[in-house]
């Protein structure tokens, strides 16, 4: 039983690495499809024909556009992600504390959003068509609905201004304490968890009702199970492999789709390091954040296929 | 009457009576809340500054990618940050007058070319070195070399040789130039040991607080310098630290949540609403920046005096002060020198004449619209003000087109490019400076292409007359040239609007920059 599964995840993964090497590939193209190079971004306004020259010369911009590419590959995959243009900072060194910061605030936001919403999924299944199910439905779409950053202004308001519970702004810097790490980043993680909830929510609800409609829940329910044990015991196992799709690619928009979330809180993570160096121009920047948002998004993909193929028996043996 | 205040603010600065309740007396007094508000922090000001404490400023300008060497200061995190670990050889006091800092004496000779500075005794820098004559050389020597980037670049190519010998730097000029001093009060210019030539970002200086954090665009945190040389006057909390806020509404929130004693950069639209707020206290004052459309005097249609005079006509000074800049600011006159400029003389205000404009767009011969392009970053409210600026012209049968172009790029393909567009200048500490900047023929931001061999020569004249009456009657002459004959309309000058928390004392009012000139981490403290 266990080889069909080693060689099926065996080939996701491989599947998954070609395809970070193709958008490796997209990502190169695209930086070089900008008009301009980055010797001229560099020199901006004080650029003379001589110091362009030189400038390219230096960097290496004559080469031809394929090796260029294997150049910055084979430094990626070693770990060097080049120096920031704008700065002179090593990239590596600085995007770690950062990705390290919106891991941190996907974390805890999952951990927040992701039983929550599975929760209020089952209860709305138990008690569905009912008055608990549309206020669960209605309260969590109606958050999705709102742009993140009105949420984000709205716990502002009450929590930061009108009260003072919650710090305004998420500053969070190394060797700060758990607790006062942990109450700084509360308000943008209520936001993003309010943002993710409803999807995640209605996906569980979906789900699940659809394998209730199959003859063994209702043999489970014929031989007396309560209501909650049917669900938690034979529709939830069956229906787990959709669930876990939407909870990763939930995840991964917690982790790539945080900009705005980020800029309102001043929350210092990848997002806002994307913003600065975009207006920049910063080429190795964006490219390698590029580069990290598209492995994340991917792995999570690659961890969510592999999940619902070893829930799922049917995808487990293909025929 | 007078007496009876004294004695209240004495009060407050002691902390026995609130700043409500003395400004309630005072209004009982018949006192106006601004002139009560005065005499508050002059009071708090003689009372002493109180020493200890975390002083925190979150502020618009910051970004990850900053650094701390000062020739690479552009925006306002890394200015202000700089103020509280960088001491300058000289700098501007809130007065405008010259206030020697690590040059002790500056002298030149008879015809300002060459210009000598005494290095003051005892001045440390934070690694415990003593400040010497040679690192000052070093300083200006590398700001003067294209290879360091610096922002001062453009006043520093104006310096032959720099020599150090003993205490004194001497400085050799091209062209003589009396304004010098105050070119050396450029904010890029902090003295660094050995000039910063072995690390420009090590961030070593020597002012009053030691770099201790440095995240660039999260923030950075300063721990008072034992050893400051004037450690009365500045440096008065244990800890100052600069959070990056860039969105405006977290940046107010921030100050109303207490996260942060001080702001810069409150919106105009805002601010009566955060006026209202208990304990916060809004700090606006004028200076030189200034919102312009610009014309290039030599691209048609606009190099034709007629055309670029309708077009000064057309525009409702008053309406965009009040609607745009909230009253935040003071009317504009197509030069760009206000009082907050020494040698400054008033000239007659331009008003909005839609018929004389009429007269002259017909004398122009000019026909069909005219395009102006203008965009969000191009100054707070740009947008808004064009459309002004289009219906005023429109009464006086100018038609204009507006076209609004992205803010990415602006800078780079619209301004200093197009023959009219909006932009902003923020002004600089001299009138030779200014005029140098962006209105002899040479200079690279010439954004009116105003070339004038006259003109010219009346800032190279200008700039050599150590007779203050003789230069101040040049400047007027200069100013009345660009007001009438240049490609500038100056509808408005800005005001900074900054905004503090409850016990933020020592503010200062200071004309040349926002936040007290860059020293409002510096030089305020927390009443306790």
């Amino acid at each position: 039983m266990s080889s069909p599964i080693v060689k099926l995840v065996a080939q996701r993964i491989a599947l998954g690495i070609l395809l970070l090497l193709a958008v490796s590939v997209l990502i190169f193209a695209g930086t070089q499809i900008l008009p301009g190079d980055v010797a001229q971004a560099i020199l901006g306004q004080s650029a003379t024909p001589e110091s362009l020259a030189n400038l390219r010369e230096q960097l290496g911009l004559n080469q031809p556009a394929y090796i260029r590419y294997f150049h910055w590959l084979g430094g990626v995959l070693t770990g060097d992600l080049g120096t920031a243009m704008s700065s002179g900072q090593d990239i590596a060194t600085s995007i770690k504390e950062r990705l390290w910061n919106t891991l941190f605030l996907a974390f805890w936001a999952a951990i927040v959003a992701i039983p929550l919403a599975i929760t209020l999924g089952l209860i709305a299944v138990r008690y569905r068509n009912g008055w608990v199910d549309k206020l669960i439905s209605g309260v969590a779409l109606a958050s999705t609905s709102f742009p993140e950053f009105f949420i984000g202004y709205l716990l502002v308001f009450y929590f930061a201004v009108e009260n003072q519970w919650f710090p305004a702004i998420s500053t969070v810097y190394e060797g700060m304490p758990l607790g006062e790490r942990l109450q700084a980043i509360a308000l943008p993680a209520a936001a993003l968890t309010l943002v993710v909830l409803a999807h995640m929510m209605r996906m569980t609800r979906a789900a699940i009702l659809n394998v209730m409609q199959s003859a063994y829940v209702e043999t489970a329910e014929l031989k007396g199970l309560s209501a909650f044990a049917v669900i938690r015991k034979h529709a939830f196992p069956n229906a787990i492999a959709p669930i876990i799709n939407v909870v990763m690619l939930n995840l991964a928009y917690l982790v790539v789709g945080v900009v705005v979330v980020e800029v309102i809180f001043v929350y210092p993570g990848m997002g806002q390091y994307l913003v600065d160096h975009v207006t920049k121009r910063d080429v190795p920047v964006v490219q390698a954040v590029g580069l990290i948002f598209a492995a994340v998004y991917i792995s999570l993909n690659i961890i969510a296929d592999i999940a619902a193929i070893v829930a799922n028996p049917r995808l487990r043996h293909p025929k | 009457m007078t007496n009876e205040l004294d004695y209240l603010s004495r009060r407050v600065a002691a902390g026995k009576l609130s700043r409500r309740d003395f400004l309630g007396r005072a209004a009982a007094l018949g006192i106006s809340a601004p002139f009560a508000n005065s005499l508050l922090s002059s009071a708090a000001r003689a009372a002493g500054p109180v020493k200890g404490g975390i002083l925190k400023a979150g502020l618009v300008g910051g970004e990850s990618t900053n650094s701390l060497d000062p020739a690479l200061m552009m925006t306002q995190v890394p200015f202000a940050f700089g103020k509280c670990w960088g001491e300058m050889i000289v700098e501007l006091s809130p007065e405008g007058k010259l206030e020697n800092r690590i040059a002790e004496e500056i002298g030149s000779s008879d015809d300002a070319k060459v210009w000598t500075l005494k290095i003051r005794d005892g001045v440390e820098f934070h690694n415990g070195k003593t400040v010497t004559a040679e690192d000052v050389a070093a300083t200006l020597e590398r700001h003067s070399d294209e290879k360091s980037k610096s922002g001062a670049l453009g006043y520093m190519k104006g310096i032959d040789t720099i020599k150090a010998s003993g205490k004194e730097v001497v400085l050799t000029l091209k062209e003589p130039n009396a304004d010098l001093p105050y070119l050396l009060s450029d904010y890029h210019l902090i003295v660094q040991p050995n000039g910063g030539k072995d690390k420009p970002d090590a961030g070593i200086g020597a002012g009053p607080y030691k770099v201790k954090v440095n995240e660039p665009g999260v923030r950075h945190v300063g721990e008072r310098f034992a050893n400051y040389w004037q450690g009365d006057k500045m440096g008065h909390a244990d800890q100052v630290e600069v959070v990056v806020i860039n969105d405006a509404t977290a940046r107010t929130a921030a100050l109303q949540g207490g996260q942060v004693n001080m702001i810069n950069r409150v919106e105009p639209k805002i601010v009566d609403l955060i006026k209202r707020v208990k304990g916060v206290t809004i700090r606006n004052h004028s200076g030189p920046g200034h919102y312009v459309f610009i014309m290039h005097c030599n691209t048609a249609p606009f190099d034709n005096n007629d055309l670029r005079m309708a077009l000064k006509l057309a525009i409702n000074r008053e309406e965009m002060l009040n609607k745009v800049l909230r009253g935040y600011g003071s009317l504009g006159n197509d030069f760009p020198i206000n009082a907050s400029y020494p040698l400054f003389t008033e000239i007659e205000q331009r008003k909005y004449d839609p018929d004389k404009a009429k007269f002259h767009y017909k004398k122009s011969g000019h026909d069909g619209s005219i395009l102006l392009r203008t965009s969000d970053v191009a100054f707070p409210g740009a947008v808004d003000a064009a459309q002004l600026y289009q219906q005023s012209a429109a009464k006086a049968g100018i038609k204009l087109e507006i076209k609004r172009e992205p803010g990415d790029g602006y800078w780079n393909e619209v301004w200093n490019k197009q023959p009219f567009c909006a932009s902003y200048w923020g002004g600089r500490s001299t009138q030779d400076q200014m005029y140098s900047t962006a209105y002899l023929s040479s200079a690279d931001w010439n954004d009116t292409r105003f070339k004038r061999p006259d003109f010219d020569k009346m800032v190279l004249a200008a700039r050599a007359e150590l007779d203050e009456a003789k230069r101040k009657a040049m400047y007027h002459d200069m100013a009345v040239m660009v007001r009438d004959e240049g490609g500038l309309i100056l509808p408005m000058f800005n005001q900074f609007i900054d905004a503090t928390g409850p016990k933020v004392a020592g503010w200062v009012e200071d004309p040349h920059q926002e936040l007290c000139n860059g020293y409002a981490l510096a030089k305020c403290w927390l009443e306790a």
